[in-house]
């Protein structure tokens, strides 16, 4: 039997914000039947703000507790705030979680990213990694993810967090790769190709593009700076710093620490960052 | 820690059983003032292994079987591991088992490690079964080989109750010369079985799904069998299991089973009506339910129903709020992230696997306890569906 804490069993047997918003401004829908758990979120936004939060949660005693919780936290932040907020902050609400309960309160905490994607209406890149688990269908972004916010230390762990090898088993051994690249710090080999990723130009252009439409763009835009795709030649990616970025000191840091990271994250390890003169 | 069994409404008989109070008065001199050892030779020891030769032959007279035949063990999990280890000793020149989708961890983790138990590759045929939990004789027969060293086939299903036609299995076994053993943890107790007309060789059974106590076990190996021990020791069961007698569980045990011989009826008819009324009555007051296993070949107090849409561990917890015991097939509730394997082979579905729940009676259960969970039920599995993204109410 788990061992739950009172805060779960109250939230469990009483739970708050049931139901669907009507015309919702931002629907999260994650998990599935087959998984065993699955949570859908529906947000009202008003002026960046969430006004309101529903849910949906076929699950365990855990999964609807942390749905629960989550729709209690989310009501009266701002879309920024919600977007910082992690499946520990979920857990610690709750007073926490058995360890092998944990992957409910990641679980809120996709639904609520996807969530505010589908209110901000852009794609989560989590879908976009290598699927690693069958079973469960979470890709190799996911397990890194959990690993770095969570620090994660050991399979099971990921297993606990993420559900990732909680059903065959075949995929241990990749976990345990990705896991000790994620600690070490190197980059993660890619999963389905026989050692490194081989890319066209015209692939690393369309792929490049889209992780700066997607992820860096935004981000940037929130300091009032932009950036463009100028070339590709080879490993290199050739950009130009637009808006506030021309005359911010730290632009090279931003272009090495962040676009640099972010596209070798996503696109490809080898990748080395430009400015266009 | 306080437990009063009062207070609950157990249903949860395939799991463990409560330990008949004649039991307990039975074991408490063996427990106090006979505290001796079987094997020493002053009588204040001595005299307890005739307390002992007692349970045994309690125990061979509820199966068929002769009391030289009954070697006392700790539980169903040794008495499994030693009946197939020993035939995979007795004949190391065959590498191949063969089970079924559907057997108890006790078996189904022991076939995935022999590898590394024995040292030697084995080839394991696993029979799969049909969506309503019973096998197929014709796959069974084209698994047996002449490098079989033996079948080991589970009587009655601890999830569905569903039985298998063991009687008929060990003869095909038999006649190629080939070794059965049958973990019958299930159903000693719960309906009539006599070893003596079977080509049985190996049967399993715990004390504990019998109104025993937890910490006792039986192997039943049939006269003439060839036999490895398991624990190797002292002279203990005539040389087949090492290890000091668990002298107050045995007569426990030996103890029980002549209670359930004595209840064997009770517990095909009244528990039996019982169970079918709780089994009706939760099908037509729940909509979107379903029985998993067989309608008929199936132990008289165990149901296994699926409420679609909902998941197992909350519908137990609501349950447990009522003071209702049971059990689920559902992910969470399995340790594991998957849902139960035995559903898994049956081909249920996953919405149904996932909000499976097991009632096993017993002949403590009252006709008041089933109307009780009848009336409890419907509310908690609408409660849980209001909360579901799956479900819509028609």
């Amino acid at each position: 039997m788990w061992e739950y804490t009172d805060k779960v069993q109250e939230h469990f047997l009483h739970p708050h914000n049931v139901g669907e918003i009507e015309k919702p401004s931002g629907i999260g829908d994650v998990g599935s039947l087959a998984c065993g758990d699955a949570l859908k979120l529906t947000l009202k936004i008003e002026d960046d703000v969430i006004v309101d939060a529903k849910f949906k949660t076929f699950g365990c005693a855990s999964a609807i507790a942390s749905s629960s919780v989550l729709t209690i936290m989310v009501i009266g932040m701002t879309v920024d705030e919600a977007e910082k907020l992690t499946n520990d902050d979920i857990a610690d609400y709750l007073g926490g979680l058995p360890k092998e309960k944990m992957h409910c309160s990641v679980m809120g905490r996709e639904a609520l990213e996807a969530a505010i994607a589908d209110y901000r209406g852009v794609i989560l890149p989590m879908a976009e990694g290598e699927v690693v688990c069958d079973c469960f269908g979470v890709t190799d972004l996911d397990v890194i993810r959990a690993i770095k916010e969570s620090d994660l230390r050991s399979v099971e762990e990921i297993t606990n967090f993420t559900k990732a090898g909680g059903g065959c088993g075949k995929c241990e051994d990749t976990l345990r790769d990705i896991l000790q690249a994620t600690i070490s710090g190197i980059p993660v080999v890619p999963l389905t190709a026989d050692g490194p990723k081989r890319m066209t130009t015209l692939q690393k252009i369309k792929k490049i593009e889209e992780v700066l439409e997607r992820e860096i763009k935004p981000a940037l835009k929130k300091d009032g700076g932009d950036i463009e795709l100028v070339d590709v030649d080879g490993d290199f990616v050739m950009v130009s710093l637009r808006g506030a970025c021309t005359s911010c000191a730290k632009s090279q840091t931003t272009l090495k620490e962040y676009v640099e990271k972010k596209l070798r994250e996503l696109v490809l390890d080898t990748l080395i960052v430009e400015e266009a003169k | 820690m306080k437990c009063d069994p009062k207070d609950v409404i157990y249903m949860d008989n395939n799991a463990t059983t409560r330990v008949a109070p004649e039991v307990v008065e039975a074991m408490m001199p063996f427990l106090t003032e006979c505290y001796g050892n079987p094997s020493s030779m002053h009588s204040f020891g001595g005299q307890v292994s005739g307390s002992v030769e007692k349970a045994r032959i309690q125990v061979a007279e509820l199966i068929g079987a002769n009391s030289k035949e009954i070697t006392f063990t700790s539980c169903g999990t040794e008495s499994d591991s030693t009946a197939i280890l020993s035939a995979l000793q007795a004949f190391p020149e065959k590498r191949h088992i063969v089970t079924t989708r559907v057997e108890h961890p006790a078996i189904k983790h022991l076939c995935e490690n022999l590898d590394r138990l024995t040292g030697h590759k084995h080839r394991v045929t696993r029979l799969h079964v049909d969506s309503d939990g019973t096998l197929d004789l014709t796959q069974y027969e084209k698994a047996l080989t002449e490098d079989t060293a033996i079948v080991s086939v589970m009587w009655a299903n601890n999830e569905t109750g569903v039985i298998f036609p063991v009687e008929k299995m060990a003869a095909m076994a038999k006649e190629r010369g080939i070794l059965f053993h049958t973990d019958a943890v299930q159903a000693v107790g719960k309906i009539p079985i006599n070893l003596q007309e079977l080509d049985i060789d190996f049967l399993s059974l715990s004390g504990h799904k019998l109104h025993a106590p937890k910490g006792v076990g039986v192997l039943y190996v049939k006269r003439g069998t060839p036999f490895v021990p398991f624990l190797a020791g002292g002279h203990q069961e005539d040389g087949r299991r090492g290890g000091t007698e668990n002298v107050a569980s045995i007569v426990g045990l030996g103890r029980a089973c002549e209670l359930a011989g004595e209840t064997m009826e009770e517990e095909n008819t009244r528990v039996r009506a019982l169970r079918d009324r709780l089994e009706e009555g939760l099908l037509t007051s729940v909509p979107k339910s379903m029985l998993n296993g067989h309608k008929t070949d199936r132990l008289p107090n165990t149901t296994n129903i699926s409420f679609e849409f909902v998941e197992g561990e909350a519908i137990l917890l609501h349950m447990n709020i009522h003071n209702i015991c049971a059990s689920s097939g559902s992910a969470c509730t399995s340790g594991s992230l998957e849902p139960s394997h035995v559903l898994r082979a049956m081909g249920v579905p996953f919405t149904a696997a996932h909000g499976s729940i097991r009632y096993s009676l017993s002949v403590y259960n009252t006709d008041a306890e089933v109307d009780f969970v009848l009336e409890k039920m419907p509310p908690i599995i609408a409660e849980l569906r209001e909360l579901s993204p799956f479900w819509k109410a028609e």
